[in-house]
């Protein structure tokens, strides 16, 4: 559909310069004639950029194009025969079929080449595109600058407009080399650059230009990177954000150490791939599992979360390295559990199909949908988790509870069902970054582990004392990776992070309300 | 974070465990030799039984070095588990420079995976190692100055409790991402394997296994009397003193931060030698050594057996490492669930471990 609405705009385009339409019907009768004429009809045909020269040229390679005894011309296609001109439908009696020798069939390879430029399929235009910006001559300016002059698609203007100023540069013109030279350097793309370096030696005239435009290539190309880096770094500090952000609650809040919440983020992923499985039943459910997910994978990782504080952690209050082992192996039996149930290969979640796809922002910066999707999510989430602590009546009393346990309780607080609720509500939002995560890392049984370390540095690193220092932990600790990559690599950063966080301990971070004096010595 | 665990009084019991202590050590001394005897002889002692009690003695060793930093000077290392891989990379280097050009490569120098990954000439890092002194010394050294490195940083800015568990447990993260890299120079994901010879005797003899059997053993023996010492002495009384109340010890004028230096370095070097033992017994290292997990479940070890106590620590490796083994091979997807509610049922009911049930029954 959009093809055939394309073509008939190219050929509206094409009727609009008479001129055009008669050279296009003057070149016809040559192809009629003998090898020399036809030779010549095909370049003067080649060098139209019409784009209804394709077929006819195409027919005449292939030997379809016939010609009847006035030297008019048809197209044979199957059992059925056209006419060149009008487009109607003939009988193909009296019609004989146009022979061509080799110097012709050289011509039409390269005619053909170059109408690819102006052809009805935008992939042949890329194409074609690419050929001509790779064998850059000066003879296909003036085609490049036809076809440019019709081209709707902005992919492919680009290309043409690259292909074209790299065809200038190999002209004799020194004026028409400068707009080449000036084109390539408003362009971002590496391939320009190196067109740019490799012309330095045959135009030392034009010299300081082209120096400038690769300066000005370079510039953009270090904006574009940069640019790329830092989404990178906002992408990896909203997955450390989602899965710290439980941790800031119940390590941070409570003080309670637990290295079951990888698990936890690991056990909300699976509810996500078992809400999927069950809505595949119902086809109009189906792209709204990621969303169901939400709630079912807070409520799956909160009811863990609060069956756990209430049999096993409860007892260990105030003892903090206890905690810590207790939780591991409880870690150790759920991912067991899972392995056993589901097996410990990956299993498949699919991303509905608003999340797919990638998005260009300006300068080319590829941007995958999901992760601005989880960027934005985990913003959300945590604007809930502070407005929940902030402002509801739950949040109030697991302050008072954690500020001072024994007046609390004397105010008629049942602390014991404060804690509980806390800890539900700490792994829950582990359950929601399992969510998140199942988009972009495979859900298997280890899933949470690879976080765990990670998660806790961020709430050491950035727990001065508020979800504010959780959020600047997360995403100091992703762009911190991220830029630091590319020179220092992953292990590098890692252990720059490490230090960077022992310093961070020194502040002493006491969990998001800090108790002071006597009672802050545990 | 002040749990106390009371030394114990020296009485019946300690008298009782000291002789047990020697009769566990006769026994496990006989081992090699019994193997000596016909398979039909019903006191023979198979060839994987002897191989994998070497194993144990060396995870005793590191249970004992844990238990060091943890029962005594209230450190939970949750990375010790690097201190023992790099003892062993250590060793693991030492072997393979004895290899020479016996490699399938052939090289005179390089090790098979260096000629593999294009090197021209071996890194600086890795002269010396053909000496076997200097390896020896590379095996205490190296793990006593990331200890010394990271502790100071660590007990200066006074970073306690959990805090200085994920710290630690992160180190032993980042080096085992750093070990899997292949250019490091250390084998990448393979490490290193195919070991022939250590001081003249080729690995594969029943009297090399024995030797290294009997070194285990002496490194034991050596590595619980010194633990016994320390912790008896005055510095050992501050130690704990540091454990149960740091600020008060502070307080009364002590330098807790070099009382604490001290432990965790002796206690880094001790892991170390474990390490550099098991690689010549089960005959490769890889990065998976650094693994958290693999820290943790030494934790486990020390916690099952009774923590503060040294002996307990030994106890729990020969305890827990004998369940795993039986169990991996009965019962492959049940061992993680039991691993796991030992740390269940030692936090919850057991904080003392084995020693304080046996303690309990003979008082």
């Amino acid at each position: 559909m959009k093809n055939t609405l394309l073509a008939f705009l190219l050929l509206l385009a094409a009727a609009l310069p008479a001129r055009a339409q008669d050279a296009f019907v003057a070149a016809l009768p040559g192809l009629a004639g003998n090898f020399n004429a036809q030779a010549e009809a095909v370049e003067r045909l080649g060098a139209l950029a019409d784009p209804r020269a394709i077929p006819v040229l195409r027919a005449l390679t292939d030997g379809r194009l016939l010609k009847r005894p006035d030297n008019t011309l048809v197209i044979r296609e199957g059992t059925t025969t056209t006419d060149v001109l009008t487009g109607a439908a003939t009988d193909a009696a009296g019609t004989e079929a146009l022979r061509i020798n080799n110097r012709v069939r050289v011509a039409l390879r390269g005619a053909l080449g170059r109408l690819q430029l102006v052809s009805p399929d935008p992939a042949e235009r890329l194409a074609a595109a690419e050929a001509v910006f790779r064998t850059r001559s000066a003879d296909n300016v003036p085609l490049l600058d036809a076809a440019l002059a019709r081209e709707t698609v902005p992919r492919i203007r680009d290309r043409m407009a690259i292909a074209l100023a790299a065809s200038r540069l190999m002209a004799s013109d020194p004026a028409a080399k400068l707009l080449g030279v000036e084109a390539l350097g408003a362009s971002a793309s590496p391939e320009a650059r190196a067109v740019l370096l490799e012309a330095r030696a045959a135009n030392p005239d034009i010299l300081p230009q082209i120096e400038a435009a690769v300066a000005a290539i370079d510039r953009r190309l270090a904006v574009r990177r940069a640019a790329e880096t830092f989404f990178q770094g906002l992408s990896l500090g909203s997955v450390l954000l989602l899965a710290a952000l439980g941790l800031a609650v119940t390590f941070g809040v409570m003080g309670v150490i637990n290295m079951a919440h990888g698990e936890f983020v690991m056990l909300g992923a699976y509810t996500t791939f078992i809400v999927q499985e069950a809505c595949r039943g119902i086809p109009w459910l189906l792209p709204w599992s990621l969303p169901l997910s939400v709630p079912a994978a807070f409520l799956v990782a909160a009811l863990c979360g609060a069956a756990m504080e209430r049999g096993l952690i409860r007892h260990l209050y105030g003892r903090p390295l206890e905690t810590l082992l207790m939780t591991f192996g409880v870690g150790m039996m759920i991912q067991q559990s899972v392995r056993l149930v589901f097996g410990a290969q990956n299993r498949e979640v699919l991303s509905p199909p608003w999340m797919q796809g990638t998005l260009l922002l300006p300068f080319d910066i590829p941007v995958t949908q999901n992760r601005l999707w989880i960027l934005a999510f985990s913003l959300v989430v945590l604007g809930l988790t502070v407005a929940a602590i902030r402002f509801t009546r739950f949040g109030l009393e697991m302050r008072a509870v954690t500020q001072k346990r024994a007046i609390a309780s004397s105010m008629g607080i049942r602390t014991g069902r404060v804690d509980a609720l806390t800890f539900a509500f700490g792994s829950g939002i582990a359950g929601i970054a399992g969510v998140a995560l199942s988009q972009i890392d495979n859900v298997s049984p280890n899933l949470g582990t690879g976080y765990i370390i990670d998660s806790f540095l961020v709430v050491v690193f950035g727990g001065v004392g508020s979800l504010a220092g959780t959020l600047v932990g997360a995403f100091g600790l992703g762009l911190v990776n991220k830029i630091l990559e590319p020179w220092a690599g992953a292990v590098l950063a890692k252990v720059f992070v490490l230090i960077a966080a022992m310093i961070f301990i020194q502040r002493r971070p006491r969990g998001l309300f800090a108790q002071k004096g006597r009672a802050a010595e545990a | 974070m002040s749990a106390t665990v009371s030394p114990l009084p020296a009485s019946r019991a300690r008298l009782g465990l000291r002789t047990g202590l020697l009769v566990a050590l006769l026994l496990l001394a006989a081992m090699p030799v019994l193997n000596q005897l016909p398979t039909t002889h019903p006191l023979h002692v198979s060839d994987f039984l002897v191989s994998v009690t070497g194993k144990w003695i060396c995870y005793a060793i590191l249970a004992l070095s844990l238990d060091l930093a943890w029962g005594y000077a209230g450190i939970l290392s949750l990375g010790h588990g690097a201190f023992f891989a790099l003892g062993g990379y250590a060793m693991g280097m030492h072997l393979m420079r004895l290899i020479g050009p016996r490699g399938v490569y052939g090289h005179p120098v390089l090790p098979d995976f260096m000629v593999f990954l294009g090197y021209r000439e071996l890194p600086w890092y890795w002269l010396g190692f053909d000496h076997f002194a200097f390896a020896m010394l590379m095996v205490v050294l190296v793990p006593g100055v990331l200890a010394l490195v990271l502790g100071w940083l660590a007990f200066r800015s006074r970073i306690t409790g959990v805090y200085l568990s994920i710290i630690t447990q992160a180190m032993t993260y980042a080096l085992m991402l750093a070990f899997f890299r292949n250019d490091m120079g250390f084998g990448g994901n393979n490490g290193f394997t195919d070991f022939k010879e250590l001081l003249g005797q080729p690995l594969n003899t029943s009297a090399a296994r024995s030797g290294l059997f009997y070194a285990s053993l002496i490194a034991l023996a050596g590595a619980f009397l010194l633990c016994s010492r320390i912790t008896a002495s005055k510095y050992g009384r501050v130690l704990t003193a540091i454990r149960d109340g740091e600020n008060r010890v502070r307080f009364l004028g002590y330098n807790t931060t070099h009382h604490k230096l001290f432990a965790f370095v002796l206690s880094a070097m001790l892991a170390g030698v474990a390490g550099a033992l098991y690689v010549p017994q089960v005959g490769i290292i890889n990065p998976g050594e650094f693994s958290p997990a693999n820290s943790i479940e030494a934790v486990i070890w020390v916690a099952v057996g009774g923590r503060g106590t040294l002996v307990g620590a030994i106890l729990g490796a020969f305890t827990v490492n004998g369940l795993k083994t039986w169990l991996t091979s009965a019962a492959p997807d049940l061992w993680l669930f039991v691993l796991g509610g030992l740390f269940v049922l030692v936090t919850l009911f057991l904080p003392k471990g084995l020693i304080g049930l046996l303690k309990g029954r003979g008082a």
